[in-house]
C-alpha cells in the first residue's frame, strides 16, 4: 500500500496499463510531456515514448474521433478532455459513434477498450465552465458505460477496469478531490467491477445515495443526521451506467427511505432515472417520497456556489424531511 | 473547361503533388525594433491622437496585466491572463476598425477592450465578479463583455465564437449595416472543428468578417509545432477560398495597416479575410499555470527582446509625439489609479441571490423560481452557512 492522492492514482493506473498492454495509448490536449494541465499523464511520455502519449491539436471532436478510430483497429486509447465542459464538441463522436459502433455494425466493428476520462464537477471557483457534471448526458445514450470515483482507491480500480472493459466508458474525475482526496492505494494492479455499488455505511432509518464529490457531502450531512438517532444507510453509486439497481433497491427495502444527492441540475439528472426505478421496485415499502438533493436547474454560478449547490445542509434536511414525513 | 465546383482547372499530365507547404506566406513588417521604418514600407496614415491612444491603451493594459497578477497572486481575485508581449496585435487591429464593428473576443484580447472605452472600473467589476459587473458575476475573471461597445461577452469553450462571427457578420451585411465584426482566436482554437466551419460558412455566403488569429506560440504547453503542421495558419484562409495576411504581431503599425486594408476589402466585397498575427506569448498562460515546465528561460529571454511597446514608444518620440520623461509619470500614477479602483471594486457586494435564477430565461419559469423560494427558506434556517447572502433577502 502507498498514500496517493487521486491524481497519483490516475497516473498509477495509466501507467500500470501502459506497462501491460502495449496497446494503451494517452493522448489529448497537454498530455505529452507536460503530463496534462492536472497532471494525471505526467511522466508517461517520458517512459512510454512520444507514440504512446501525445499532445493533440487542440480539438475534442478530433481527439474522440480519432480516439474512436484507434479503439476500431484494435488499440485501447484513454483519451483526455481537459474539463467535462468541453466534451461538448466531441458530443456527435461520443453519442453517435462511440456509442453505435457495436450495435450498427452488428458487431463487425466495435471500440470496447475505449476510455474517455475528463475532470468534471465544481467546488473550486470555476463558473459555469469549469464546473459541470455532464453524467446525465452520456447516461441517456445507449451503449457507453459511465463511470465516477470518489477517492483514490476507487479511481485507480475503476480506471483499470475501464480500460480492460469491451466497452466505451466515459471516465469523470471529480477535480476538486485531485489533490484534496488522499488514501492508501496498492501499488499492484487491481480492477473495482464496473457497475457494482457499495454500501459505504450500514445503517437501518434511510439509505443516502451520492456519487464522486458528493460522497463527502453527504457523509457530512449523515454524521449531522447520526446526532439526531437517525441511522443512515449510506451508497456509493460508482457507476452511472450501468448502475446497481439491485444493490439500491435492497437498501431501500430495509430503510423505507431515500434521498439521492448529485451535484448536477435537478430537472433530467439521473437521481430522476434513479427515482422512477426504485419507486418501482420498492413502491409498498416506502414510507416516504423519494428525495432528491441536486444542482439547481441554472447553469452553475460563480459567485453565489455555496447557495446552488447540493450541500450537506440542504441533505441533511432532506434526510430530515424523509424521517419525519 | 467549366467545374461544377466552381474551381479553376488547369490539367497537366505528368503526377505531381502540391506539397502542404507549397503556400509561404510572409510577414508583413514595418516597424523595426528601433522605431524606424524598413526600407521600402510605408507608414500607415494614423494622425496624432489615434496614434497616442494606441499608445496609452497598451500601456494601461500592460500595466493592468501586472497588477492583476499580484492581485490573484495574493488571493484577492482567484484567476487571471494577461496578454504580455501581444499588445499590439489586439489594440492595432482595434485601432484600425470602426466603433461599432463587432468584436468578439477569446480570452486575451483586453487590448482590444480597452481600446473601444471599457473603463477601468469595469474591468474590476469583472474581475471581482460584483454586483456591478455587466455580466452579474456569473463569470470566471477576464470573461468581459458589452453591448455598448460592441464587444461580445466571451465564452470559455474554444472556437465557438467563430461560426458565430460569420453569422453576426452576414447579419450586418443582409441589413446593410456598413460595418465588420472582427474574430479573435488562438493559433490552438484554430484547430477546433469550429474554425474549419466558421470560415467555409463565412467563405461561401459572403460574410464580411475578419478573421484575426493571434499565434503566440503556445496553446498552454503546446508549442505550435505540435498544434499543426505546414505553414501556420494565415494560408487555411486562402484554402477556404479568401483573402489571407499575415504580420509581425509585436509591429502595431503593420497589424493596424493589414486591419485596415482587411475592414475595406471586406466591405467593399462582401467577404471574410484571414489576418495571422505572429507573436509569442511572454507570460504563463492563466494565473493557473506555470510554464517553466515545457519552455525555456532563454526562449522567453529572446522573445522579451522583441517588445511591441518599446518598438513603439521609439517611433512615437522618434516623431516628436511622445516625450520620455512625461511617460514614466503616467505609468507611475496608472499604477495607482488601478490600485485605487480594484480597492473600490473589492468592497463592492456580490450580487443579490435572484441572480442565481435570472437570466435562464427571459423570465425564470416556474421551476426556477420555486427552487428559489426553497433555497432562501433554507439559508434563513442557516444563515451562518451563507454569509453572502444571509441577512440580504427580502
Ligand atoms: C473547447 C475547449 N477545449 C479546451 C479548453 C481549455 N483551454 C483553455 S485555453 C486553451 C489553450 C488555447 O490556446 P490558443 O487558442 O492558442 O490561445 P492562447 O492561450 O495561446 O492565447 C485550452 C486548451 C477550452 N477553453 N475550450
Amino acid at each position: 500500500m502507498a498514500k496517493m492522492n487521486m491524481l497519483q492514482a490516475i497516473n498509477n493506473a495509466l501507467d500500470l496499463a501502459m506497462a501491460k498492454d502495449d496497446s494503451v495509448v494517452c493522448f489529448g490536449e497537454d498530455v505529452g510531456h507536460f503530463g496534462g494541465v492536472f497532471r494525471a499523464t505526467s511522466k508517461l511520455q517520458e517512459k512510454y515514448g512520444k507514440a504512446r502519449c501525445f499532445n493533440t491539436p487542440l480539438t475534442e471532436q478530433g481527439i474522440a474521433g480519432f480516439a474512436n478510430g484507434m479503439a476500431a483497429q484494435g488499440m485501447k486509447p484513454v483519451a483526455e478532455i481537459q474539463f467535462a465542459d468541453y466534451i461538448f464538441p466531441a458530443f456527435d463522436q461520443i453519442v453517435n459513434e462511440t456509442a453505435k459502433f457495436r450495435y450498427r455494425s452488428g458487431d463487425e466493428f466495435n471500440v470496447g477498450g475505449l476510455v474517455f476520462r475528463s475532470p468534471y464537477g465544481g467546488g473550486i471557483a470555476g463558473g459555469h465552465y469549469h464546473s459541470q457534471s455532464p453524467e446525465a448526458y452520456f447516461a441517456h445514450t445507449p451503449g457507453l458505460k459511465v463511470v465516477i470515483p470518489r477517492d483514490p482507491y476507487q479511481a485507480k480500480g475503476l480506471l483499470l477496469a475501464s480500460i480492460a472493459s469491451q466497452d466505451p466508458v466515459i471516465f469523470f474525475e471529480p477535480k476538486k478531490l485531485y489533490r484534496a482526496s488522499i488514501g492508501e492505494v496498492p501499488e499492484e494492479y487491481y480492477e473495482i467491477e464496473l457497475g457494482k455499488a457499495e454500501v459505504v455505511q450500514q445503517g437501518t432509518d434511510i439509505t443516502v445515495l451520492a456519487w464522486g464529490a458528493q460522497m463527502e457531502t453527504v457523509q457530512k450531512a449523515v454524521e449531522m443526521a447520526a446526532k439526531d438517532g437517525i441511522s443512515c444507510e449510506v451508497i456509493d453509486l460508482r457507476s452511472i451506467l450501468p448502475w446497481d439497481a439491485d444493490t439500491v433497491a435492497q437498501s431501500v427495502l430495509k430503510t423505507g427511505r431515500l434521498v439521492i444527492n448529485h451535484e448536477a441540475p435537478l430537472t433530467g439528472g439521473f437521481a430522476g432515472e434513479i427515482a422512477a426505478t426504485i419507486q418501482k421496485m420498492c413502491f409498498l415499502h416506502l414510507e416516504s417520497p423519494i428525495e432528491r438533493v441536486c444542482g439547481l436547474d441554472t447553469p452553475y454560478p460563480l459567485s453565489l456556489e455555496k447557495e446552488y449547490v447540493a450541500d450537506h445542509l440542504k441533505t441533511y434536511e432532506a434526510i430530515k424531511r424523509a424521517i419525519n414525513f | 473547361m467549366t467545374n461544377p465546383n466552381n474551381a479553376t482547372i488547369t490539367t497537366v499530365h505528368t503526377a505531381e503533388f502540391t506539397a502542404g507547404d507549397a503556400l509561404k506566406i510572409p510577414t508583413l513588417r514595418i516597424l523595426r525594433d528601433d522605431g524606424s521604418i524598413y526600407d521600402g514600407a510605408t507608414e500607415p496614415e494614423l494622425d496624432k491622437d489615434t496614434a497616442i491612444k494606441m499608445y496609452d491603451t497598451m500601456v494601461f493594459i500592460r500595466v493592468l496585466d501586472e497588477r492583476m497578477l499580484a492581485a490573484q497572486r495574493q488571493g484577492r481575485i482567484s484567476f487571471y491572463m494577461q496578454c504580455l508581449g501581444e499588445e499590439a496585435t489586439t489594440v492595432g487591429s482595434a485601432a484600425a476598425l470602426d466603433d461599432k464593428d463587432m468584436i468578439m473576443a477569446q480570452y486575451r484580447e483586453q487590448g482590444a477592450l480597452r481600446y473601444r472605452g471599457f473603463t477601468l472600473e469595469q474591468f474590476m467589476n469583472q474581475l471581482f465578479s460584483n454586483e456591478k459587473d455587466l455580466g452579474k458575476g456569473r463569470q470566471m475573471p477576464v470573461h468581459y463583455g458589452s453591448k455598448d461597445i460592441h464587444y461580445m461577452t466571451i465564452s470559455s469553450p474554444l472556437g465557438t465564437q467563430i461560426p458565430q462571427a460569420s453569422g453576426y457578420a452576414y447579419a450586418q451585411k443582409m441589413r446593410g449595416l456598413k460595418n465588420t465584426t472582427i474574430c479573435y482566436f488562438g493559433e490552438g482554437a484554430a484547430s477546433e472543428g469550429d474554425f474549419h466551419a466558421g470560415l467555409n460558412m463565412a467563405a461561401v455566403h459572403k460574410a464580411p468578417v475578419i478573421f484575426f488569429c493571434r499565434n503566440n506560440g503556445y496553446a498552454i504547453s503546446t508549442p505550435a509545432n505540435e498544434q499543426f503542421v505546414g505553414d501556420g495558419i494565415a494560408c487555411r484562409g486562402v484554402g477556404y477560398g479568401m483573402k489571407a495576411i499575415r504580420v509581425d504581431g509585436a509591429d502595431i503599425l503593420a497589424v493596424y495597416q493589414a486591419t485596415k486594408m482587411a475592414r475595406d476589402y471586406a466591405l467593399e466585397h462582401n467577404e471574410p479575410i484571414l489576418i495571422e498575427a505572429m507573436a509569442y506569448r511572454l507570460g504563463a498562460h492563466s494565473s493557473s499555470d506555470d510554464p517553466s515546465g515545457y519552455r525555456s528561460k532563454e526562449e522567453e529571454e529572446k522573445w522579451r527582446q522583441n517588445d511591441p511597446i518599446s518598438r513603439y514608444r521609439l517611433w512615437l518620440i522618434e516623431k516628436g509625439w511622445l516625450n520620455e520623461a512625461d511617460d514614466k509619470t503616467t505609468i507611475d500614477a496608472l499604477r495607482g489609479e488601478i490600485l485605487d479602483a480594484l480597492k473600490v471594486a473589492e468592497k463592492v457586494a456580490k450580487p443579490g441571490i435572484e441572480h442565481l435564477i435570472s437570466d435562464v430565461y427571459k423570465e425564470p419559469i416556474p421551476a426556477l423560481q420555486q427552487q428559489l423560494e426553497e433555497l432562501k427558506a433554507h439559508i434563513r434556517k442557516y444563515p451562518e452557512a451563507y454569509p453572502i447572502t444571509a441577512g440580504r433577502l427580502d
